[in-house]
Order: structure tokens, then sequence, then C-alpha cells
């Protein structure tokens, strides 16, 4: 990656200041490419191209998966591996093999979920070329980062940042 | 309208900023050492713990004969513990995930506890099932495995859907736990001066970067769990429910009994998360971020769960004496006059009674008198259990089998030692773990701002 520009890493005090800065970049025919915030910023999940949204997909199918194969195994240990009078009940008591595939399926539904999270934002990765930028400890804290890819020349995206009020402009080389 | 007015302040606008929130919550745990009050605590738990564990090995070595079931009262304070855990258990997520779907953005400075609270508490709550399981070293066979002696779990009955229903429900509230945890984890990482410190809170975080495709996509898990929440927290209480309302005994065969345990666990959870918040608030100073409003929001909830709590009571007695059955007429009967009648009292007087005291304005911000009331309501909540197991075992079909239950040291002993394990709990999170959301408090505070 040699070759290509540096991007840019733009430092802000507020969401809104980032917000603005964000919307000027991306007018000014800079592509802005993530941005890096102590809390989910409302207005910013429209600015950047949105993950692929499978997480509550492969929950669903976890969670019908789970519970189908929950009742599928207690008919069959019920009625063909061991099937045991109780009190005259049909082996096949459905109203009350219901139960535990509702539990069986919520907890798988989560548990594939909280996987298709982590692997929908790319994690665990422990190290991150970004960790080693500086200020970026902050954006866990109380700074706005934003990263943003210049279209030619950095130096006029960098006005421009710093024209928004970025307080200190990095250079990332990728 | 003390210290409440119009405008509710779920933040002190003094402390607004993002930093101060951070270090407020941060500092506690990696600048700040325990400090006296929580190495006092710590020893007063100690002993309480040694109890349990000790009352826990004395009932695996000797047997349940220790507590004071009989042949007629078969169940005793090991089920009514387990209720009453599991009823605190259930409240955290439900409160957490409720007060999310509903947008009610203050739960931002409590929910992180509460959930804590779930974890700890279904975790004790897990215990009582086993100890009080005649032969507890098969408690696995409750799980369908396969063995050599080709046998396969009874998926009728309530104790395999218990077993079910509380793993699940554990499990499901860890990851809810861990997900919400994941971005102060990464705060910690990054804020984490030692080396240890450094490392673990890092390998914890996962990579966590709060990159705003992050956000997207926690935001959508985070939701989507909170929705799942409810009809589970809901369906494991539910099932404790139907351990009673399943069986054919009288007081207990009652379509009710579900819904109106899902209503008592609500109840004394939100109770415990009061006492909680009190202390927690009190320990690390969090007055900024738990703020009066937030104890007259939760109080007006209790006020709530309280009269619902009435009404089912008085559900109970009615359908009693109008479904005409000799049998429940006999047990409702004995509720007010028989051998616990001073115990039903204290249980009315603590769940109906006293709470009404919340419509005052005054009561619902004076942190005495909440507290006051939500240990009283804690208090009652444990004698409705106890008394449901005992009022109806007593008073059975048989007459030939009515008797007492007499209370023996080893169930004071699981009656109160636990309480320590869970403070204990607590203290050791309190020095590890953010007990206040701290992106969540920041989103909280950005929201307060911009209004």
């Amino acid at each position: 990656m040699s070759g290509s520009r540096p991007h840019l890493l733009a430092e802000f005090e507020t969401a809104e200041a980032l917000l603005r800065a964000t919307r000027l970049g991306h007018a000014d025919g800079h592509s802005p490419v993530d941005a890096f915030t102590p809390f989910p910023v409302e207005d910013l999940a429209g600015l950047f191209a949105p993950t692929r949204r499978w997480v509550r997909p492969a929950m669903a199918m976890a969670g019908f998966g789970a519970a189908g194969l929950m009742y599928a195994l207690q008919w069959y240990s019920a009625v063909h591996a061991y099937p045991l009078n109780s009190g005259g009940r049909p082996l096949h008591s459905w109203p009350v093999f219901l139960l535990v595939p509702f539990e069986v399926g919520i907890l798988a539904a989560a548990l594939a979920g909280f996987v298709a999270m982590l692997s929908a934002c790319g994690l665990p990765r422990l190290h991150h070329p970004l960790h080693a930028m500086p200020q970026f400890e902050r954006a866990s804290q109380d700074r706005f980062l934003l990263l943003i890819a210049p279209k030619d020349d950095p130096r006029a995206l960098r006005v421009l940042l710093e024209g928004a009020g970025a307080r200190l402009v990095s250079e990332m080389h990728s | 309208m003390s210290g409440v007015g119009q405008h509710q302040s779920w933040i002190a606008p003094a402390r607004l900023g993002d930093a101060e929130i951070t270090a407020a919550v941060a500092d506690p745990i990696q600048k700040r050492g325990p400090g006296k009050a929580w190495f006092v605590a710590l020893l007063c738990v100690l002993p309480f713990v040694l109890l349990t564990l000790f009352a826990i090995g004395a009932v695996l070595t000797v047997g349940i004969g220790l507590s004071g079931v009989n042949t007629t009262v078969v169940w005793g304070v090991s089920i009514a513990n387990y209720v009453w855990w599991i009823g605190i258990g259930n409240a955290g997520t439900l409160i957490s995930s409720m007060l999310l779907l509903t947008r009610q953005h203050w739960r931002a400075s409590i929910n992180r506890f509460a959930e804590a609270m779930t974890l700890l508490a279904a975790a004790i709550a897990g215990l009582f099932p086993i100890i009080h399981l005649g032969r507890p070293l098969y408690a696995y066979w409750l799980a369908p495995y396969p063995n050599t002696m080709d046998l396969w779990p009874q998926w009728r009955s309530a104790l395999v859907w218990d077993f079910w229903a509380i793993l699940s429900y554990l499990l499901f509230s860890l990851v809810f736990w861990f997900t919400g945890l994941l971005p102060d984890l990464a705060t910690l990482r990054d804020r984490a001066t030692t080396r240890p410190g450094q490392v673990i809170y890092g390998a914890l975080a996962l990579g966590w970067r709060g990159s705003a495709r992050h956000w997207q996509v926690y935001e959508t898990f985070h939701m989507t769990m909170a929705a799942l929440a409810i009809p589970l927290v809901c369906s494991v209480h539910s099932i404790v429910g139907l351990d009673f309302a399943a069986s054919l005994m009288p007081g207990w065969q009652e379509s009710l009994f579900p819904p109106y345990f899902v209503v008592g666990a609500m109840y004394s959870g939100f109770a415990m998360v009061v006492v909680l918040a009190i202390a927690i608030r009190w320990g690390l100073n969090l007055q900024a971020m738990i703020t009066r409003a937030h104890f007259d929001a939760m109080a007006k909830v209790m006020l709530f769960a309280s009269i619902v709590m009435t009404f089912s009571y008085a559900t109970e007695w009615f359908m009693a004496w109008y479904g005409g059955e000799h049998a429940d007429r006999t047990v409702v009967g004995y509720f007010f006059t028989g051998d616990y009648r001073w115990l039903y009292a204290a249980l009315l007087f603590c769940n109906c009674l006293a709470p009404q005291a919340l419509w005052f304005p005054a009561v619902r911000v004076d942190l005495w008198a909440l507290a006051a009331l939500a240990i009283l309501i804690n208090v009652g909540m444990w004698l409705e259990r106890i008394l449901i197991v005992w009022n109806t075992l007593a008073r059975g079909y048989a007459v030939s089998l009515w008797r007492t239950y007499q209370i023996s040291l080893y169930d004071l002993a699981i009656l109160f030692g636990p309480l320590g394990l869970f403070v204990l709990g607590f203290l050791v999170l309190a020095r590890l773990l953010p007990l206040v959301s701290m992106h969540e408090v920041r989103q909280l505070s950005h929201r307060a701002g911009a209004a």
C-alpha cells in the first residue's frame, strides 16, 4: 500500500464537531473511512457504508434451529428411546415439550448473535494499527476520532479538518 | 417535590463531561486502592461465605435431613430461597431490557449492576435445587446425555424444566452483561497504566475500537438481546411458578401462578436494585450519576408492583372462595388463622401496606425511607415464598397428614449465608469491573446536553 496516500486521523472534542467535519469532508470529495467514538452517535450511522446486517438472521436461524432440534430430541427420547407411561399421559406430550425448546432456542440465539456480532465487527482482533495512533486511546473515553481518506492532496484535507475544529490531525500509513 | 422538579435530572449538571464520567467510574478501580470501607465490608461478609460453604458441605455429607423438612412438608427453606433468589436474579435483566426497549435512557446508571445482580443471584439460586435433591451427586442426570443405562430425562417434570430454564437464563444473562461491558472494558484497557491491567483488560475487550460500524452492530445485537430477554425472563419465572402450579395441591394449582410469580420477581428485584443503588452510590461516590430522580422512578415501579401483588393475593382468596373447593378454602382459611398467621400478616404488611407510603413524593426521594421499604419488601417477598410452600403442604388433601415445618439451624445457615456470598460477589466485581456503564452514561449525558 506504499503507493496510496496516507489516511488522516482527526481528533475532535464533541460529537457535533465530528459530524460536521465528516459532512464537510464528504461534500468536498474526500472519503470518510470510519469514526471512533466513546458512545454510539446516532447520526453517524448513516454516514458510513453499513456493514452487512446478518446478526439478526443468524440469531433467528440458530434460535429456531436449536428449538427444533431440542423438540426432536424430546420426541425421540420420550416416544422411541425411552417410552415411559407417566400417569397415563400420551408419550408425545407436546404442550409441555414446548417449554424446553423455548429456553434453549433463546439461548442459542444469544450465543449465535454474540458470535455474529464479533465476526461482523472483525473481532476479536487484539491489535490493530489504529491502536498505535496518537490519541486513539481517547476514543474510548472522551474524544471523537475521524479516519478519512483524502481525494488528492492530504494538506488540503488537513486544512479543512483543522478548520472544522480538529485538535490533532495525524497521518496514518497503512 | 423536594429535589425532583418538572425537569427530571438524570445526571448532575456540574459533571456532564465525558472525561469526568469516565474518571468517576474507572478511577476507583484503576487508580485508588480499595479503601477501608471495602476491607471492613469484606471482613463482615467472610463469616457468611464460610457459613454457606460449611452448610453446603454439611448437607452434601449428611443429607437433607439437616433441614426441617418432614414427610408432609417435603419442601422448605431451600425452595423458598430458590424462588427468592431467582426472583431477584430475574429482575436485573428484566429491568435492564424493559427499560432499554421502552427508551428509558435513565437506565444507563443502574443497568450494569442490575445485570451483575442477575448473574450473582441466578448463580446462587441454581445451588438450591441441587442441594435440595435427595441425591445431589446425580444432579447431572437432569441433562440428556448418552449413558449405559439407556435412560433419558423425564421431560414432563418441572425439575427438568427448571434445569433448562436456569441454565439458559444464566448463560443468556452472561452474554447480555458481557456485551454491555465490552466498550467499557476497552476504556479500562486504554486507561490502564500497569502491564497486567493492559493485558487482562485488553484481552477481555477483544480489540473493541468504538468504530461507527462496531457501534451499529453492537446496538442491533444489544437491542435484539433485550427483546429476547423479556420473554425469556417471563418464561423462566413462569416455569418457577409452574413448579407449584403444575402440581395437584390446593393453593398451588392455580393458573394465576406464572404471571403472579413474574410480577413478584420484578417487585423484589426492583427493591434489591434500590438497596444496591443506595450502597453503590455511597460506596463509589456516584452521586452525580445515580440521582434522586432515579430513586423516584424506581420507587414508582415498586409502588405499581405492590398494587399488582395485592390484587394477586386478593385474586387467590377470591378464587378459593368462588371456586368452592373445600381444600382450597381450607388452605386460604389457614393463611389467616393457622400456625403461620403472624408471618402471613407480616407478609401483607411488608408487600401490600408499607409500600403505599411511596404515594408520597417526599418518601420516594428520602433514601433512608426507601432503603427501609426496599428491605421490608424483600423480607415480605421471602415470607410470601416460604408461606406458599408451608401453608399448602401443611394443609393438603389428607387431613391425617397435616403437620408443620420445624425450622433448623441448617435452614438458617442457608437462608442468611448466601447473602454474604452475594455481597462478596459485588465487592469483587466493584474492584475489577465498572459497576456503572460508562458508555451509556456518556450517551445519556450527551442527550441531556443536547436536549
